[in-house]
């Protein structure tokens, strides 16, 4: 090889290095701009009255988001009884004896479904929860979201543990363990810190759900009536603020954004502090 | 007390692919058994049908009978089947999200031990049969797989006798380690052989010279020999079985 060619190669490492260092940047830009955007307008309208105030009267200055900030806390919350269960139950289904047309079946569907519009979920939820119910609810909006949930938390926990060796399984049969004993506490421990983050994940998708709340949620301007009224919910409110006249409600749109995403981060790194310290599957 | 396994004419498939070829032979009781033979020749499979763990593959086969003292293993619980008859694989394979005194503990915790004190007894003397107390008496609270190679595999054996097996299987028990951890496994099995009957596959003959009171020698799927271990390498009986000790071929 000639000095020459050594040369050429060097300058073509360094370009397509360079390359491949931008389109890494560029996807984080479009985020970083977002998050900018939102620190200075939101900062500016969050204050203590936002957190603990309900929303003012039109006309009137100031209020706050209360009732939306733990209306959406609860329809998470409540979304979590539905997806959870069905979603990790499932994925330890797909991976353990999913090895057949029901298997292939529940999988594609569960794609399916991911790819489903939000809204669509949203008018499903209308018809079998609030049409039945005659009125708007947490729980026709909770049901919505967890079944929003429900493919992503199936195909995470499903993917990771199939990464859990087949060697572990083994070692548990051989220890004369039963297998449903070896799958659930030997196995899906060893996939634990993966399906945390898989259902972190969506958890942050329908934290920010505002289509299928719209008409089975509806939203509500006082503190939570029970679970078979409307609920208001940060993302409905955001919207209902954002698409008003009012300069003072803009303010607080953008506030609620912000503490939207404030929410979700923090929820991501409380559960990464509860899950530290816990063995990551082996590769 | 255990008397011994015998198998009789066992055939064992993958699918289409036939990797057992009517094995029979006699498994005696306290002590060491090894499996020779080139690698591909149906010895992990063999010792695989013994816990009835072949089985467990999708698309695996087999017919033919292992008998445990008398008793078809078909006929018996797997899960019992493995109480008695416990193994080691070829890879150290720890639980990942359990620690040192878990992994040797889930044997018996997952079969209904609860009391504390008695978990611990057997932890510790699991561990100190395993040969591995002394290093890791300290640190029980750590995962198992921070431990080196040659440690994981005799956490793997105190795991596997701490549920007090009558037989032990040890499928190339040594292959993934270095000398040293090898030549611990290898006094480790001479203890262990006053309480237990062992097998073990190994593909390394002199490991099956050093261990074995008996040696079978398995060539594409057929127990081409079967004999005391000093017999078969001093006075091997049949050509291929010479042929694979003198190392001209395998």
């Amino acid at each position: 090889m000639t000095f020459d060619r050594y040369l050429r190669r060097k300058a073509i490492n360094l370009l397509v290095s360079t390359l491949a260092f931008l389109c890494a940047a560029i996807t984080i830009v479009p985020l970083l701009m977002i998050l900018g955007h939102l620190l200075s307008q939101g900062a500016k309208a969050v204050n203590l009255d936002f957190f603990t105030q309900l929303p003012k009267p039109v006309g009137e200055v100031g209020g706050g988001m209360a009732n939306a900030i733990v209306g959406t806390l609860i329809l998470i919350g409540l979304a979590c009884l539905v997806g959870l269960p069905i979603g990790i139950i499932g994925g330890i289904y797909l991976a353990e004896f999913g090895n057949n047309r029901t298997g292939w079946l529940v999988r594609f569907m569960s794609d399916v479904l991911n790819g489903t519009p939000s809204i669509v979920i949203g008018i499903f939820a209308y018809t079998v929860v609030v049409l039945p119910m005659r009125r708007f609810s947490a729980l026709a909006g909770a049901f919505a979201l967890g079944i929003i949930m429900i493919p992503t938390v199936i195909r995470a926990t499903e993917e990771l543990i199939k990464l859990v060796p087949i060697s572990v399984r083994e070692a548990g049969l051989a220890l004369g363990i039963p297998l449903w004993k070896v799958i659930l506490r030997i196995v899906v421990p060893s996939a634990k810190a993966g399906i945390v983050t898989g259902v972190l994940l969506a958890l942050a998708r329908i934290a920010g759900e505002t289509a299928p709340l719209l008409f089975t949620a509806f939203g509500n301007r006082f503190w939570h009536q029970g679970l078979g009224q409307p609920i208001a919910s940060l993302p409905v409110q955001i919207f209902t603020y954002a698409i008003s006249p009012f300069e003072d409600w803009h303010r607080q749109a953008w506030a609620g954004a912000l503490v939207l995403i404030a929410m979700i981060l923090i929820l991501n790194i409380l559960t990464r502090i509860v899950t530290r310290g816990q063995y990551r599957p082996m590769k | 007390m255990l008397k011994g396994i015998s198998v009789e004419k066992l055939l064992a498939w993958f699918g289409q692919k036939q990797v057992l070829n009517g094995i029979s032979m006699t498994i005696k009781a306290n002590i060491v058994t090894a499996i020779i033979g080139p690698s591909g020749c149906g010895k992990s499979t063999l010792i695989r049908c013994l816990n009835r763990l072949h089985e467990t593959v999708p698309g695996a086969r087999q017919s033919g009978r292992v008998l445990l003292d008398g008793q078809d293993i078909s006929q018996m619980d797997p899960v019992l089947v493995r109480r008695t008859i416990g193994m080691v694989f070829q890879k150290p394979n720890p639980f990942p999200s359990m620690s040192i005194y878990d992994n040797v503990a889930a044997g018996l915790r997952l079969n209904g031990v609860r009391k504390r004190h008695r978990l611990d007894e057997y932890v510790e003397k699991s561990l100190r049969m395993g040969a591995l107390w002394e290093e890791v008496a300290d640190r029980l609270d750590k995962p198992g797989i921070s431990l080196s190679g040659g440690q994981q595999q005799r956490l793997c054996i105190a795991r596997a006798i701490a549920i007090e097996p009558q037989v032990l299987l040890m499928d190339e028990p040594c292959s993934a380690l270095d000398p040293v951890s090898t030549g611990k496994i290898e006094e480790l099995i001479q203890e262990l052989k006053k309480a237990l009957t062992i097998v073990i596959v190994t593909h390394n003959m002199q490991q099956a010279a050093r261990v074995s009171d008996y040696t079978g020698f398995l060539l594409m799927g057929e127990l081409i020999e079967f004999d005391e271990t000093r017999k078969l390498f001093t006075n091997p009986r049949d050509k291929r079985t010479e042929d694979y000790i003198t190392g001209r071929f395998g």
